[in-house]
């Protein structure tokens, strides 16, 4: 047995899920989106840049990020996901903050924190990545200096095939081999600002799945440099503004 | 926190009957409530009330049923203020905030027998459909108590049961059997400012109300469920005017809902 023809009736394996994704969603949050993959949904709000409390966590030199990955309790394929942060969400968390970092530039806010919520009303695999994509385009819209977008998607194998965004029915795969390889890429230089992986596969294959993730992450881009632009479309002499004063400090 | 001139500001306007938004006392934001918005859910429910906008998802599992009602599934609420929707929630244990629009919300559904629970029942004091009714914040601008309160009744028109082959439960397929809902008791919390009475109110005007009652009623005008909130207190005269008008605005919210009939 070999896996042929993808679970979900994609034409290609290096072809990924439907992809949408819309900023400024959440009108309390400084900077939001939403960010679907195929039936993955994730709502991304930023806060700040704020005072951090406790303050023992401030830091003279830069403002720090700080993510918090949640799924919804119906949010999960089978049983009820209990509230509250699990092993998983807090190692997940970790990763989104690693992930987004490289591109932030926050050493203009000592002291202060900007704090982004990751969310999920419906997941099916790929969660991580969609958060990670949501988030990049909030962080945008909330005006945090930035030096790129961070687009996300996993990669990896299902049986003998290398392939790109698993789904939830391609994870679960029993009758051969699966990786499931979860990458971030800044998109203008291709380097790797996630990279985990579960599952076996050869170096050679590790290395081709990991350059289908940088060509996949180029359209990914584009849908995220899309969002922003529909949200700003006409608003070209404020968004200068903000440039030159290079954000602003939110006081709550 | 809120500045004290902008306190003042909303309580003088609201003495000659005028709101911070334009709207009149009685008078709901637009509303729109969007089904089967999630499909990890086996119900669930999108509701915007002007820029305030909740989720409802439910959940339903195979339970051992409590000693004293064998023969009768369970309801659960539970209610997560995400800190993603507003700058005042922060991570953490739900707040008391949150735990009381969720007892507020399971009241009104549990005391309404809005459910048939006995048509939950699997086996009789073995197993029982436990439903979990879960909301969850995306903006908050006021009023999370009706959102959420509408969002659940939502959720609960759009649930469907798993199937379940009498041991093993499969999420993956979900059958076309709608849960039994038998009707949809409304909720309206109508809230005191000074000597006026106002329903939805804004973000701005939470912070300075003086009272509040939530009155949930089903479609023939029975109360169903009671919630009185805020710092001071309430006369006979206000009361009987809150639940007149919290009636009527429930009988309107109503029609926001599919086959409003029940």
């Amino acid at each position: 047995m070999t896996y042929t023809k993808r679970f979900d009736g994609r034409k290609a394996f290096d072809e990924i899920r439907p992809i949408s994704a819309k900023a400024g969603v959440i009108p309390r949050a400084h900077g939001s989106a939403v960010f679907t993959i195929g039936k993955t949904v994730a709502y991304a709000a930023v806060y700040g840049p704020r005072e951090l409390h406790p303050k023992f966590l401030q830091n003279p030199k830069t403002g720090i990020l700080r993510c918090h990955y949640n799924m919804m309790p119906f949010s999960g394929s089978g049983e009820r996901v209990k509230p509250g942060p699990s092993r998983r969400s807090r190692e997940i968390s970790l990763v989104t903050e690693k992930a987004l970092q490289p591109v932030v530039d926050l050493s203009q806010f000592p002291n202060a924190v900007v704090d982004v919520f990751i969310e999920f009303p419906q997941t099916d695999a790929g969660s991580r990545c969609a958060g990670i994509c949501a988030a990049s385009i909030a962080l945008a819209d909330a005006g945090i200096p930035m030096t790129d977008l961070v687009a996300a998607v996993s990669v990896g194998i299902v049986d003998d095939k290398v392939l790109v965004d698993l789904n939830y029915d391609e994870e679960a795969y029993e009758e051969g081999p699966v990786a499931d390889i979860p990458v971030a890429i800044l998109p203008s230089t291709g380097e790797f600002s996630l990279l985990q992986m579960d599952g076996e596969i050869s170096k050679e294959n590790l290395l081709k799945a990991l350059k289908m993730g940088q060509k996949a992450v180029a359209q990914i881009n584009s849908v995220q440099k899309q969002a922003l632009k529909e949200k700003y479309a006409g608003q070209e002499a404020d968004v200068a503004d903000s440039n030159t004063s290079g954000g602003e400090y939110h006081d709550e | 926190m809120m500045n004290e001139s902008l306190k003042q500001h909303l309580i003088e306007c609201l003495k000659h009957n005028v709101r911070h938004d334009g709207r009149k006392l009685d008078e709901f934001r637009p509303i729109t409530v969007e089904y089967n918005i999630s499909r990890s859910a086996e119900g669930s429910a999108r509701v915007k009330v002007g820029n305030t906008e909740v989720l409802a998802g439910i959940k339903l599992t195979v339970e051992k049923p409590y000693p004293d009602t064998p023969d009768h599934g369970s309801l659960m609420v539970g209610v997560e203020l995400l800190p993603l929707s507003s700058p005042a929630f922060e991570s953490g244990p739900p707040s008391i905030d949150a735990i009381e629009i969720a007892r507020v919300v399971d009241r009104g559904i549990r005391e309404a027998k809005a459910i048939d629970t006995k048509k939950l029942c699997i086996t009789y004091g073995e197993k029982i459909w436990t439903v979990c009714i879960d909301i969850c914040t995306i903006n908050d601008d006021g009023n999370l108590l009706d959102a959420a309160g509408l969002a659940s009744l939502a959720a609960l028109q759009d649930a469907c049961f798993p199937y379940y082959d009498g041991t093993q439960l499969d999420y993956k397929k979900k059958t076309d059997v709608k849960l039994p809902v038998l009707k949809l008791p409304l909720q309206v919390t109508v809230y005191k400012i000074g000597d006026k009475l106002l329903v939805d109110p804004l973000s701005e005007e939470e912070f300075v109300y003086d009272a509040r009652l939530t009155v949930t009623t089903t479609p023939d005008g029975t109360i169903c469920a009671l919630q009185k909130g805020g710092e001071k207190q309430l006369s006979l005269q206000e009361i009987e005017q809150m639940i007149t008008m919290g009636t009527e605005k429930g009988h309107e919210l109503r029609k926001y809902l599919k086959d409003a009939g029940n």
